[in-house]
């Protein structure tokens, strides 16, 4: 397949390139392709592993005045809003932002006309019916049904396809710069193209671990990478080489707190430990050193990633007892199990006694049994700790009902900011001047609307809003 | 009875249990030949689904799986059998190999529930029919076939004109004679069948039935809503494409067979209750019934090996694909001699009386091997499918 792909760049000369293969790549490109555009999708992943981080993908957030498809009640623009502000505190392009709040609503209705199917909040993510839309089977359902599309409109798919460089020229108005020709190896044979318009999107710099530790230190050694191990940020190294215009900073990430067991690379979203509220969690020496129950965990999760980021070795042990069981979502791997907290210090490899005083400590300060406060899963329940530091501010219960479990805890990070700046119609721009025929879509470009923190599903709606106008934009262009 | 020591060792998780009977001959099944492995394997993959759940959506699989923290033996076996090989998982998954998760769920289940029919076939010693189906297939075939033959040839009924002859095909041979071989060759697979419900309803822990239970379980037969996944349909014959072709493929074969079936139960009706016995005009509720029940049957078996043809052979058991496609080949054979026996029984040809005493048996003994094949082949998927369909309404 990829070999016929590859002799078609060679004979046919498109008129749209799209760089990448994930979500906001093949929105753009269906989108190009459906406004008369000849489109080349150069996803540089072998088929089985294509669309980027969009595989493991759940769910797009998406604004909605009454009840939409497998949306309950109502996400209006400004609840939207606020929760993105909240997040970013602040930071973040207000007008792209609110263009892409609006768009989201169509969003919906473009994915089900191109194939994508929906499905209820899963469970486990009642908190979410509202506000994001699931897709059946996840993202790579998702990406099938637009490849799908994608083929049977004729648009150009060549895997294997590793854009070396994008060649900026001076635009023929002798002000600011056009995309000359792109340099790409498909399936080892390099290969140049001329095309006249080209969108990027091509994803961030995560599974780049020489780049994150440029940014984070040796530190980043240490982190474990959810999504694809393609996305090496290859195209955004080489575009703001070339002085494109950038937004965020490579510090910036969305990182969550995973189980230490994960896989380097592509553990995607089972690697989660959701017990962290219900739980104490230690470092590698046995000492605890922050909130475990600052907030319900779907407001917490994001923070966990730098918190533990922060710790020595970049590693951190999440204890619970029995009485936590059920409480929480079942995690990939079992937990390390023991009967005494000695025990388990031990099988993790913590030092025994500094986990053992740890915990003593914490029991101490939970809040007795006969006190009038009650223990409620789901939201804070008040139940605090007195005279520790950090305090453990709700669901305080003491470890003594054994066996008890242990997880041990690393950073993992899902995606990267530091990306492209764009306008409202998607355009990049190098020294404050519009790149003539260059656009880019979804996660190289999401720090113009995240400049930190993360909503969940706000990705894929960024690349599907982002997308859609990028392909618009590029094929309004050629035509 | 039930193979305790079996589920005992399952249960303990002992595994380097050797059993040539269980080794399955495709290289590509190679890993994981014991029961305890089996049951492993689902397990690991099931809680790594349990993990993610993306998947809610396509079956009653997945819901059944996220009720739970543990599985055990009896969770892991009902799981397989309510898995109706849709695919839609395995297509929609991030973690199928080459990933380290290697998630290959419809294979997974596939091998164990194919492993729980052998444990709960009775008598035990016909479980083995299961590895070898198509050549049981052929061999029962040909047999039933042959005795019909020669019973024909060797029983001919007393003459139409003489007490006790009768009329269309009882001319070939008498409705005591037809009796006397099917109502053994019917009752006794449904018996055998009855008793490995009975072991598979202990085996996984059923409760007792109610209307509900069965009102929720026959609608999901009746539709085949497993095979609807989201509304597209499932993943079967064109890889991550969702199509509607395999359910309704299974739909014409059940319903082309539920009017077969319909056809003689009104015969019967109108023979003893009407003392109206065969053979009935074409616009008779037998005949009616029968010819189109065999021609949707011809259709829907026709459609199912086709699809069967193009599928992915990597998503369940390679080894048993043979004696799946003998299976489908037997069911066409059933509705397509029947066909051809009722044409040559009413189109006025040469000699048709000699393409009759041949054709007769030929039909009888495709029916005939169908019946005792029942319990011991690819046919006794839908009594599984009911069973765990009840079980998933009682949560």
């Amino acid at each position: 397949m990829a070999q016929k792909h590859a002799t078609q760049v060679e004979a046919e000369a498109y008129q749209v390139i799209v760089i990448g293969g994930g979500n906001a790549a093949l929105c753009a490109a269906l989108t190009a392709r459906e406004a008369g555009a000849s489109v080349l999708i150069l996803e540089v992943a072998p088929k089985h592993m294509r669309g980027g981080n969009s595989r493991h993908t759940r769910n797009f957030r998406c604004c909605h005045a009454t009840p939409l498809g497998v949306l309950l009640g109502s996400y209006p623009r400004d609840a939207y809003w606020q929760d993105l502000l909240a997040v970013t505190a602040g930071k973040t392009d207000k007008a792209l932002a609110g263009d892409l709040i609006d768009a989201s609503t169509d969003c919906y209705h473009w994915m089900e006309a191109h194939g994508v199917q929906f499905q209820s909040s899963l469970t486990g993510s009642l908190s979410l019916s509202e506000t994001n839309a699931f897709f059946l089977g996840g993202g790579k359902a998702l990406l099938n049904a637009y490849y799908q599309r994608a083929e049977a409109l004729g648009i150009g798919i060549a895997y294997n396809a590793e854009v070396k460089h994008i060649a900026l020229a001076t635009a023929s108005t002798g002000k600011g710069k056009r995309v000359g020709w792109i340099d790409v190896v498909i399936d080892g044979k390099p290969t140049q193209l001329t095309p006249q318009a080209v969108v990027v999107a091509a994803g961030g710099f995560e599974a780049n671990l020489d780049w994150l530790e440029e940014a984070w230190g040796v530190a980043a050694r240490n982190f474990i990478v959810r999504g694809s191990p393609y996305n090496k940020g290859r195209v955004l190294g080489d575009l703001l080489k070339q002085g494109l215009d950038s937004v965020s900073d490579p510090r910036q990430c969305h990182a969550v707190a995973i189980d230490g067991r994960s896989p380097k690379y592509d553990g995607g979203i089972v690697t989660r430990l959701d017990c962290v509220p219900f739980s104490l969690v230690v470092n590698k020496h046995g000492k605890r050193f922050y909130d475990e129950g600052e907030d319900v965990w779907p407001k917490r999760y994001a923070i966990w990633g730098r918190l533990v980021a922060k710790e020595a070795d970049q590693i951190a042990y999440v204890l619970i007892d029995s009485s936590a069981q059920g409480l929480f979502m079942p995690t990939v791997f079992p937990p390390v199990q023991a009967d005494s907290i000695g025990g388990l210090a031990e099988k993790l490899g913590l030092p025994k006694r500094a986990v053992e005083s740890s915990v003593a400590a914490f029991n101490a300060a939970c809040p007795k049994p006969s006190a009038k406060r009650k223990f409620i899963a789901h939201q804070p329940d008040g139940l605090a700790t007195t005279g520790i530091t950090p305090p453990k501010s709700n669901w305080a219960r003491p470890l003594i009902t054994p066996p008890f479990y242990g997880y041990s805890m690393r950073v993992g990070v899902t995606f990267t900011y530091l990306g492209l700046k764009v306008d409202g119609k998607a355009k990049t721009y190098a020294g404050g001047v519009a790149v003539d025929n260059l656009w880019a879509a979804g996660e190289i470009m999401a720090g113009n609307i995240l400049g930190q923190g993360y909503l969940a599903g706000i990705g894929m709606t960024i690349g599907t809003a982002f997308g859609r106008i990028a392909g618009e934009e590029a094929a309004s262009y050629v035509a | 009875m039930l193979h305790d020591d079996w589920l005992k060792r399952v249960q303990a998780g002992s595994s380097h249990e050797s059993s040539s009977e269980l080794h399955s001959e495709s290289p590509s099944e190679s890993h994981s030949e014991s029961p305890s492995e089996l049951h492993g394997e689902a397990k690991r993959q099931i809680e790594i689904c349990n993990a993610c759940r993306y998947c809610e959506g396509y079956c009653a699989v997945f819901p059944a799986i996220n009720r739970k923290l543990l599985f055990e033996v009896s969770d892991t076996i009902q799981l397989a059998n309510l898995c109706h090989n849709c695919r839609g998982c395995y297509y929609a998954c991030q973690y199928t190999p080459p990933h380290e998760f290697a998630i290959n769920l419809p294979m997974a289940l596939a091998r164990l529930r194919h492993h729980s029919w052998k444990l709960c076939a009775y008598p035990a010693w016909l479980a083995r029919s299961f590895d070898h189906m198509g050549m049981v297939v052929a061999a029962v075939l040909v047999a039933s076939i042959t005795a019909l033959l020669w019973f024909v040839a060797r029983f001919p009924p007393p003459s139409i004109t003489s007490a006790g002859g009768g009329e269309g095909f009882y001319a070939f041979m008498s409705h005591n004679a037809m009796l006397a071989i099917f109502i053994p060759g019917f009752c006794a697979p449904l018996i055998a069948i009855a008793i490995s419900m009975g072991r598979y309803w202990r085996m996984v822990g059923g409760e007792g039935v109610r209307g509900v239970h069965i009102l929720a379980m026959v609608k999901s037969v009746a539709s085949l809503r497993q095979l609807r996944g989201g509304g597209a349909g499932c993943n079967f014959e064109e890889g991550d494409r969702y199509s509607h072709k395999r359910r309704i493929y299974h739909q014409l074969t059940l319903y082309g067979f539920l009017l077969c079936f319909a056809a003689t139960s009104a015969g019967t009706i109108l023979h003893y209750g009407f003392d109206s016995p065969a053979p009935y005009p074409f616009w008779s509720v037998p005949k009616l019934f029968g010819v189109s029940g065999g021609i949707i049957l011809c259709i829907g078996t026709a459609g199912l090996g086709w699809l069967k043809c193009k599928a992915d052979p990597g998503l369940s058991m390679a080894s048993l694909w043979g004696g799946e496609m003998a299976f489908i080949v037997l069911l066409f054979a059933v509705s397509f001699t029947g066909l051809i026996l009722y044409a040559a029984s009413v189109i006025p040809v040469i000699d048709a009386a000699a393409w009759v005493e041949v054709l007769l048996p030929l039909h009888l003994g495709c029916v005939l091997a169908f019946f005792l094949l029942m319990p011991y082949s690819k046919m006794v998927h839908g009594f599984y499918r009911m069973a765990a369909l009840l079980r998933d309404a009682q949560g």
